[in-house]
């Protein structure tokens, strides 16, 4: 049962959402990011990954990214993803 | 939609990688669709490949605003396509099964309604034949995704209507594409040039000479190419490369278009791309 246990104790720090991100990240692009890296201005990624991005919050915090969330200013960095996934989380 | 513009209606038979995604692409510019495919099992996968697509475009601001997605209709009833204004074919890349599926829809929908063949290589007069007004049929070649690439190369076949290329205009205008009219050919012109160019970049790794990684930043970084030869493999497929490139070396005879051993051993070992989430590249899982 430790799916249970996991969402009664553990709903994930903004700090380990922003790390999981960027352990992600990292492991995707083989490079260092930082939390305000600007993932599709350094070339990182590119605009093709950004619904990966979508997919992966969506099935890991069961968060659902709509309307005027869906847009890619807010997937520009680790900072900025966290903050949506947050402000989604709370709503 | 003022009352002078011509009210669209789209049939897409397929619905794989390109059917699913030029369905996408015209239900964000508010161009019902009805999608035909052979089991409810590919359609409800379908389904969810559009609305992921429609999903991406609207991340990436590629749909125009405030036009609502229009009504995608799924059957497994070619029967449907009786309404179209215009019918897709994106089926297999095989002249056989392209005839096949053209007979049957050019029946449903009558003389007149453009007979579109979505190919990436096969010249449009090969399937002429099939179809009793060949002067409806016209070949497209969309890229994938097509809500990101602004046009669309148009395929006049030798016995292709003018008034048939004028409705094809004025459908991929309605999507906000914008048709690009060349001649009929293997490979017309995108494909004749790109496909060999990507089997030489496998070649180069086969070889080698360079990494994936290395092969793609070089064509990206020096010479502008946006998103490098080898993972525009894995966007197209890699054993839709491999088709398409069949289909070049066996009209034209250029040993530059037959698929290398690296291709091929891709194929083999189910590494197609982005689609199964591995090609020349590792996407974790299956992505569109």
């Amino acid at each position: 049962m430790t799916e249970q246990t996991t969402a009664e104790t553990g709903v994930p720090t903004p700090a380990e959402i922003e790390s999981h991100l960027l352990e992600f990240l990292e492991a995707r692009t083989k490079s260092a990011v930082s939390p305000d890296l600007d993932l599709f201005a350094s070339g990182l990624v590119s605009s093709m990954f950004a619904m990966e991005l979508v997919v992966l919050l969506e099935q890991r915090y069961g968060v659902a990214v709509v309307g005027g969330d869906l847009k890619l200013d807010n997937f520009r960095t680790v900072q900025r993803i966290t903050e949506l996934v947050l402000r989604l989380r709370d709503a | 939609m003022p009352m002078d513009e011509p009210q669209h209606r789209l049939t897409v038979v397929g619905g794989g990688v390109m059917g699913s995604s030029i369905a996408a692409l015209a239900l964000g510019h508010g161009v019902p669709v009805t999608l035909v495919d052979l089991t409810e099992d590919v359609l409800r996968v379908t389904r969810e490949n559009v609305d992921r697509q429609l999903r991406h475009a609207q991340l990436l601001g590629a749909l125009p605003e405030g036009c609502a997605p229009a009504e995608l209709v799924t059957t497994t009833s070619p029967a449907a396509a009786a309404e179209a204004t215009a019918v897709i074919e994106a089926v297999v890349e095989f002249s056989g099964t392209k005839a096949k599926v053209l007979a049957e829809f050019a029946a449903l929908t009558g003389p007149g309604v453009p007979l579109i063949t979505n190919t990436s290589g096969i010249p449009v007069d090969e399937l002429a034949e099939a179809v009793p007004h060949p002067e409806d049929l016209v070949g497209t070649h969309f890229m994938n995704p097509p809500f990101l690439i602004k046009a669309v190369e148009v395929i006049r076949g030798p016995r292709t209507g003018e008034r048939t290329l004028a409705r094809v205009g004025s459908l991929l205008t309605a999507l906000g594409r914008t048709a690009i009219e060349v001649r009929d050919a293997p490979g017309f012109v995108t494909s004749r040039l790109l496909h060999p160019m990507i089997n030489d970049a496998a070649r180069v790794v086969e070889a080698g000479t360079a990494t994936v990684e290395a092969v793609d930043e070089l064509m990206r970084k020096c010479l502008g190419h946006p998103t490098g030869p080898l993972a525009t493999a894995d966007l197209i497929g890699i054993d839709n490369l491999v088709d398409s490139l069949n289909i070049l070396f066996e009209r034209t005879q250029d040993p530059g278009c037959r698929p290398c051993e690296l291709l091929l051993e891709k194929v083999r070992s189910g590494d197609l791309g982005r689609k199964s989430g591995r090609g020349f590249y590792d996407y974790g899982k299956a992505s569109m």
